[in-house]
């Protein structure tokens, strides 16, 4: 084993979204950071090959291979595709186990799933920061709305996040630059609900990280509908975006690829820690880092899996592991139910250019007097669009008659998937796995998680009310869906070193703190201490943003 | 993080699309599982299936004011994925039918007889679908109208000549006017059902 040495104000272990954030703060503020990736560097634009490519370039024109299954067993679950295969996770050098079926979706590369993510991007509101307090499950969150809303408005008005505002209790408004566009189905649709539902159910077009006019120095979106491509626009949010070249900027970032993080280094007598072990994913070498300060960005079950690793001597579980909790109340977004229906009409109408995103129905379950026979809510993503070359035409047959049909639009459709909460169940946990381990020798991750009673009563009414408002709407053969759900899909993790009130009963205090080593950070979904129903990741910048400007504020202090 | 909605969006029109009635490029006749073997362990296709298989797409997607699947390269498409995407049980009974069409003496058919024929088969595929169980093999025929389909309309030509493929808009209108004739824009294949 080799060692080397390196010093650094700052470390931050992991370059998605929360990472992102992380060194682009930290380095602002004037700290030297070291920003540590487990995969690969991809830079921005050179580094996205398949984004300009038309569909007649791709091989199988976005199908699945054989092959390509056999090298992804887990990706081929769900979003398995030719074109970005490389940006996931090696699924067979990364193993782990599942006592429950869990489907764990990861980016292993800078730029983690920034690269891959739907862009949604909803503010909280205290009826989630209070949820806990009021039902009694979880613990309380140590913050509230209040707190979190500065650093809404800080990250939204530097990521650029396009939106309506539309004065919605249960989903703030935001410093949005202009909406985009609903169709004209969505539209009509979005009036009648309106009518309909006493104003409860509101249809809106979805907030996005996408840029609907050019925004600090980044170009607007150019409706390619290729987002999970790489944008060579840099019109959507990502690390390579817009996070990094901010960071870089300032002279004081070092980025290292290849750098697997596999624990904290901790001294016990000055209950801090001193750096990060690395293990070179190449030349499998452990190196060491040492820093003042540590944020773990990981993504939410690779943090918890580094503090699971780390100061054992002390705690055999791991840092964090003396509240009971770390590992525990792991969530996800239960979705995947839904409706759909056919649209009357419009036949004169069509869309041109392809927009980044959909609909989004915000929560109206459990709020404002209702109340059902479950806790919590669920809202919903969708769009309306007209069926193209794809659709079957049996009446058809085969020969020119079937190419002209498909050489015109088929009727429109409209359909909704809805997203809901999982409330955080002490049982739904991670441990780790020591008889198991991946390309490096490293124990794995064990994943028992599982939806109970309370979502399924939920799903039940995700589906209902989804055809309802459909019927409502003047949808015909309106279909009620469900394709199932395994824990994880929703790739929306949380929780497992959640943020609390008492270091009994949590990992983290009210600024991402752990308890037990106050200069260690973890602001990535891990530190989640309930799920809520709307997408996580605008919330886990404007967490991590604060975290940073804490940690800042406490080293000038001499507090770490 | 947050789920690639985008992709979640084009899943659920796919889905809705089976709903009335079967989307035609959906995942019936597609593989399924993930416990195949990364080969397969079918025979290769000559240059005369290719052939062959060119004049069948042709049949299905013939050329008109626009070129037909012949001209897109869809013999050769087809064969490409029989090979690398779909079971050993599917590529086989995709053979056996190449085969027939073979002996059946499809290449020395009029145009008229070849359109007969392949109507024939897929009224034939119609009632397979519908009378099979999951386990069973889609109908070959089904597979060759699928992928002929699939592979006119993400060629070339019928992305950019048929329909109209533009890699960047630039511009979004969600309300724009349509008129029989007009040529509409390309939309991505979904995914794998």
């Amino acid at each position: 084993m080799s060692v080397s040495t390196h010093s650094y104000d700052a470390i931050v272990v992991g370059s998605g979204i929360s990472g992102g954030w992380a060194a682009k703060e930290l380095t602002e503020k004037g700290l030297k950071v070291l920003l540590l990736e487990r995969g690969q560097n991809v830079e921005h634009i050179a580094g996205y090959p398949s984004t300009l490519k038309a569909p007649w370039e791709l091989p199988h024109r976005g199908k699945k291979s054989r092959e390509l299954i056999a090298e992804h067993p887990i990706l081929n679950r769900d979003l398995l595709h030719e074109a970005n295969a490389d940006w996931w996770a090696d699924d067979r050098d990364c193993p782990y186990t599942e006592v429950k079926p869990f489907d764990w979706f990861r980016g292993y590369q800078v730029g983690g799933r920034s690269l891959l993510w739907g862009r949604h991007s909803y503010r909280w509101s205290d009826f989630d920061f209070e949820a806990n307090a009021k039902d009694g499950h979880g613990v309380d969150w140590p913050i509230r709305y209040a707190d979190l809303a500065p650093w809404y408005d800080h990250v939204e008005t530097f990521a650029g996040i396009s939106g309506s505002l539309e004065g919605l209790p249960q989903l703030p408004d935001g410093r949005f630059l202009p909406p985009f566009e609903l169709n004209c189905v969505e539209k009509d649709v979005a009036a009648r609900l309106r009518s309909q539902f006493g104003g409860h159910r509101r249809l809106i077009m979805g907030r996005l990280a996408n840029l609907s006019q050019p925004h600090a120095g980044r170009v607007n979106c150019q409706f390619r509908d290729k987002c999970w491509l790489g944008c060579p626009f840099g019109a959507y949010f990502s690390t390579q975006s817009a996070t990094l070249p901010a960071a870089l900027a300032t002279g004081n970032l070092t980025l290292r690829p290849f750098s697997i993080v596999t624990r904290v280094l901790y001294d016990k007598d000055a209950k801090r820690a001193t750096g990060v072990e690395v293990v070179d994913a190449g030349t499998h070498q452990t190196v060491e880092y040492k820093a003042r300060v540590v944020f773990l960005c990981a993504s939410a079950f690779n943090s918890t899996w580094v503090l699971m690793n780390s100061a054992t001597d002390v705690w055999p579980d791991g840092l964090g592991s003396s509240s009971g909790e770390l590992g525990h109340n792991a969530m996800d977004h239960h979705f995947r139910v839904g409706a759909f229906g056919v649209v009357e009409g419009y036949l004169d109408r069509i869309v041109v250019g392809r927009r980044p995103g959909g609909f989004y129905i915000p929560r109206y379950r459990n709020l404002f007097g209702d109340k059902r026979d479950y806790l919590r809510g669920f809202g919903y993503q969708g769009a309306a669009s007209r069926l193209g070359w794809e659709r079957e035409v049996p009446e058809l047959g085969i020969g020119a008659p079937l190419k002209e049909a498909l050489s015109a639009p088929g009727p429109w459709v409209i359909g909704m998937t809805g997203f809901g909460e999982i409330l955080p169940y002490h049982e739904n946990r991670l441990t780790l796995d020591r008889s198991r381990k991946d390309k490096w020798g490293l124990p794995v991750l064990a994943m028992d998680c599982e939806i109970k009673d309370n979502e399924w009563k939920m799903r039940r009414d995700m589906q209902d009310d989804a055809a309802e408002m459909l019927e409502a709407a003047g949808m015909k053969s309106v279909r009620k869906t469900s394709a199932g759900y395994n824990f994880g899909r929703g790739i929306h993790e949380m929780g497992t070193a959640r943020m609390g009130r008492d270091r009994k009963s949590s990992v983290l205090n009210a600024h991402n703190q752990v308890w037990d080593a106050p200069n260690v950070y973890v602001t990535d979904g891990a530190c989640m201490t309930s799920g809520n129903c709307v997408n996580p990741s605008l919330t886990y910048m404007a967490l991590t943003a604060r975290a940073a400007d804490h940690a800042v504020s406490e080293l000038k202090k001499g507090n770490l | 993080m947050n789920a690639p909605t985008t992709l979640t969006r084009r899943e659920v029109l796919a889905r809705l699309s089976v709903l009335l009635g079967g989307a035609l490029i959906g995942g019936d006749t597609w593989l399924r599982g993930a416990a195949l073997a990364g080969k397969t362990s079918g025979r290769d296709f000559t240059p005369e299936d290719i052939a062959l298989l060119d004049e069948i797409a042709e049949t299905i997607i013939p050329a008109t004011a626009t070129p037909g699947a012949k001209a897109a390269g869809v013999g050769a498409f087809m064969a490409m994925m029989v090979k690398d995407c779909y079971d050993d049980a599917h590529h086989a009974a995709f053979q056996t039918g190449l085969d027939q069409l073979r002996r059946e003496g499809f290449l020395a058919a009029s145009p008229a007889e070849r359109t007969a024929r392949l109507n024939a088969l897929d009224a034939e595929q119609q009632r397979h679908q519908a009378a099979k169980t999951p386990e069973q093999p889609a109908h070959y025929f089904r597979m060759m109208k699928q992928l002929t389909v699939l592979g006119y309309f993400t060629s070339e030509i019928g992305a950019s000549q048929v329909l109209v493929y533009e890699e960047a808009p630039g511009r979004f209108d969600g309300n724009a006017p349509y008129a029989p004739g007009d040529r509409y824009p390309f939309t991505f294949p979904s995914r794998n059902l």
